[in-house]
């Protein structure tokens, strides 16, 4: 394999662990909070369904993550009241998002655009279009620093440099500020940020939100970033891919970060491989496709360790006895 | 139970009566709540001194938790009026009673475990949105607080790292870092060594020093006349008497907490034993990680008396009872009941066990003994729903099973009184009295007790103690286990001493010491003898 070939796997890599790490951190912020959420997935799909729908009517990208975000928050705050001000349980209110976005976008995909549930294909102004930083085609002459400045690290959606971006973000705020000190405490012991005299509650939504914010992005950049308009069940089970790789990580946002990039090597491993032959037997392009999410049991199952979540995870809390 | 019990005498409430020159810190007046059934408190009154320490003491269940937990703001009150320094208060929330100078130390502590001592003291306390000043000022401030308190503490050690008496001073210094002037400790030595109280005690003696006022809830008399200067006495939700410790004494105050005279001795008459009903045999138990906890007993208990284990918790004394009562598989030897061998072996030996006429009432109530989440009249035909007094085939009579748990109930004085109260909201000892009451209930042949009034208030523990001779005097043959060395030397008929899966001794409770029972208990013993 030559140089340009890794920079074109790592590349992909880039573009393609995007939607999981803004998802992996969406949950981050929720799990931290005591908040289960396996409706990451739900929530992503319909914030791709709400950019790709205003994207296409108002042609306008930006207008797109706008609605794509205020799906994703609004879905959130569904989510949260059940399992935060209900005192639901939270795997059911996760469960149900997802099958409620699921059902919903193609529904309203098919009533308003009629087309089997897909949004109209995105002119160019209806979607993000890549970004070259400065200098990229000037330092690309460079050896070896060059093009992985200029290929590798220039020419993504805006969406990718963000999620990145958001990495040190996250870890300054949950390690940094009183916010990150609170979400953290009241996903360990709600008690104790009770008696401290702070709303449990309260938190929890201002968790959820965030969550909502950043499935937002993630769902969005399927929709009008990387693809161009709405497709049925895009997202494809990265939602839940997301959780997994942040429950490989610990719950921390570095780890998380670089869980997420295996796990998108992984899917650009796989589109590579497509088409490959072990000893001279095509392998199924079924089975290559099935890789990342195999590799994803393998690793929960096998090398993770124990994964001790928060503590209070899961648990809506109830102040009287 | 005994006859009515004699009226207790009521006290004016003498540290009420007149001020103290500082003034009072706290007024109560006419608090009440209610938690579904349990009126919690009822209209309580409570006045405590600026500058002193005020105990306030009750049988479990007797509602001091929640009248703190109201003060502090946690729960709110029904309906009665909060004084704090004279000013009339509606204490909201948690945060307005800190503003007020409230803190509070509960008695399951409220820290992040996965937190450091500085991050647990300011969090909620924070000066602004970034925690790099707090935390620094927190340092210093800490470091001036362990001085003048003696609370010496590393602040930059994780809560799970710590002692439980270090984690206590971290919720102390929680309190007074927020600039608390009077300080709230819920059964503050719980948890603690003899040496961590003494420590505490120390520390509350210097707050008080400092003109801080201290409010500690107990049921330790000990401590009470150890520390306050004045206590109060609740009892079944209400305010009984308010006395000053100096002008009263640990029998008064017993007394007052139980509402009638204690007795400190269990009257029982000498033991028939008539012939033997339960026999174990070379029993040999190992527990869950294979290691041999049980190694070759022999002993019989017959019509008519009370055995008891006695021994340091530990020896083996779980393992032998899950054995004898089909809890657990025996590795070797017999169980004999009523002359016929027990097939204890399997997933029913415990049924089979009930079947045959074997009453079990285990250690721990709340995990083996109760299912905590169903309501009183689930619990208490446990093991017993089929039974043909509760319906043919598969269809539950229960109508007959709320009569019965009715019943019993009554007889064995549980309070509430209600049936359809989930069992987790009863207090520790009226849960033993169901459990009890369940298994007494069936007239067993054999009934085997494991730690009858662990975790029992006083009352309860008399009460208990009582319908264990009962059955005795009925011509029952009783196992008894205990770590509690004086309840074996007052029930027991024979005492039989384990150690490292051995008995190592037996001996007559109305001849043997407590220092001999002791040298046995640590196993120092001249010769083995079983029975």
């Amino acid at each position: 394999m030559d140089a340009a070939a890794i920079i074109s796997i790592l590349d992909a890599t880039l573009r393609l662990s995007t939607p999981l790490l803004l998802a992996c951190l969406a949950g981050l912020y929720s799990e931290r909070a005591g908040v289960f959420d396996i409706g990451l997935e739900g929530k992503m799909l319909a914030a791709a369904f709400g950019a790709g729908a205003v994207a296409a009517v108002t042609g306008s990208a930006w207008l797109g993550l706008l609605a794509g975000i205020g799906v994703s928050v609004a879905t959130a705050l569904l989510q949260g009241a059940a399992a935060i001000s209900l005192k639901g349980n939270q795997l059911i209110a996760g469960v149900a998002i997802n099958m409620l976005a699921a059902g919903l976008c193609t529904f309203l995909g098919q009533q308003w655009f009629h087309q089997g549930g897909r949004t109209p294909a995105l002119g160019p102004n209806g979607r993000f279009s890549t970004i070259d930083l400065p200098f990229a085609h000037e330092l690309s002459g460079i050896p070896i620093l060059g093009p992985i400045y200029a290929e590798l690290i220039s020419g993504h959606y805006i969406l990718v440099y963000v999620a990145f971006i958001m990495v040190p973000v996250t870890a300054y705020v949950l390690y940094r500020t009183r916010f990150g000190l609170r979400l953290r405490a009241v996903g360990e012991n709600p008690k104790a940020v009770d008696t401290a005299g702070i709303s449990v509650n309260k938190l929890r939504y201002q968790a959820v939100i965030i969550t909502g914010l950043l499935c937002g992005l993630a769902g969005a950049y399927f929709s009008i970033a990387q693809g161009s308009g709405f497709g049925n069940n895009m997202t494809a089970g990265k939602g839940f891919i997301a959780l997994a790789a942040l429950i490989f990580a610990k719950w921390k946002p570095l780890p998380a970060m670089f869980t997420c990039l295996l796990f998108g090597f992984l899917d650009a491993a796989q589109i590579r491989l497509q088409g490959a032959r072990v000893f001279d037997i095509e392998v199924p392009v079924q089975a290559i496709q099935a890789l990342p999410y195999v590799l994803t049991v393998v690793l929960l199952a096998g090398f993770i360790g124990k994964a001790v979540g928060p503590k209070a995870g899961g648990v809506p809390y109830t102040k009287e006895r | 139970m005994s006859d009515t019990p004699p009226p207790i005498k009521q006290r004016p409430e003498t540290a009420a009566a007149s001020a103290p020159a500082s003034g009072w810190a706290i007024e109560l007046e006419q608090i009440n709540k209610r938690f579904g059934a349990v009126q919690a408190n009822k209209d309580i009154d409570l006045k405590v001194g600026r500058g002193t320490i005020h105990g306030i003491v009750g049988e479990n269940g007797a509602g001091k938790s929640t009248l703190m937990s109201i003060l502090y703001g946690f729960y709110t009150a029904d309906s009665g009026t909060i004084r704090v320094n004279g000013t009339r208060q509606a204490i909201t929330d948690s945060r307005h009673a800190l503003a007020l100078g409230i803190g509070m130390v509960h008695q399951h502590f409220m820290l992040v475990d996965n937190f450091s001592v500085l991050e647990n003291v300011v969090l909620g306390a924070e000066d602004s949105g970034f925690i790099r000043t707090s935390l620094d000022r927190a340092r210093s401030e800490l470091d001036r607080l362990e001085r003048e308190y003696e609370l010496e503490v590393d602040p930059d050690a994780l809560i799970e790292e710590i002692s439980v008496g270090q984690q206590q001073r971290v919720e102390i210094l929680k309190a007074l870092y927020r600039g608390a002037e009077i300080l709230i400790l819920d059964e503050p030595t719980g948890v603690l060594t003899p040496k961590e109280a003494d420590d505490l005690f120390r520390v509350l003696r210097t707050l008080r020093e400092q003109g801080k006022t201290v409010i500690m809830i107990t049921h330790k008399l000990r401590e009470i006349m150890a520390i306050t200067d004045a206590v109060s006495v609740m009892r079944q939700g209400e305010m009984v008497a308010t006395l000053k410790t100096a002008e009263t004494n640990a029998g008064e105050i017993a007394e007052l907490m139980v509402g009638r005279h204690v007795l400190l001795d269990v009257s029982k008459g000498p033991a028939t034993p008539g012939e033997k009903r339960l026999e174990v045999k070379d029993l040999v138990v190992k527990d869950d990680m294979g290691i041999t906890r049980v190694k070759s007993i022999s002993f019989s208990v017959r019509a008519g008396e009370i055995v008891g284990i006695a021994g340091v918790s530990g020896n083996g004394q779980s393992e032998l009872l899950e054995a004898v009562t089909g809890m657990r598989d025996q590795h070797g030897g017999q169980v004999i009941l009523n002359g016929q061998a027990l097939s204890l072996k399997g997933d029913d030996g415990a049924a089979r066990a009930r079947m045959a006429g074997l009453a079990h009432v285990p250690e721990d109530r709340q995990r083996m003994g109760l299912v905590t989440d169903f309501s009183e009249w689930e619990n208490a035909i446990l093991g017993y729903s089929t039974r043909p007094e509760y319906g043919a085939g598969p269809i539950l009579d229960i109508a007959a099973a709320k009569a019965k748990a009715a019943e019993q109930i009554e007889r064995f004085d549980v309070r509430p009184a209600d049936i359809n109260l989930k069992t987790a909201l009863f207090s520790g000892g009226n849960q033993q009295k169901i459990v009890l009451a369940r298994e007494m209930d069936r007239d067993p042949e054999v009934l085997v007790v494991g730690q009858p009034t662990r975790g029992v208030d006083i009352g309860a523990i008399e009460f208990i103690h009582n319908q264990i001779i009962k059955m005795r005097d009925a011509g029952k043959a009783i196992l008894l286990v205990s770590v509690e060395l004086d309840e074996i030397r007052s029930l027991a008929d024979r005492i039989l001493v384990m150690f490292d899966g051995q008995i190592v001794g037996e001996a007559d409770p109305a001849t043997a010491t407590e220092g001999q029972l002791g040298l046995m208990m640590a196993g120092v013993v001249e010769e083995r003898s079983t029975t």
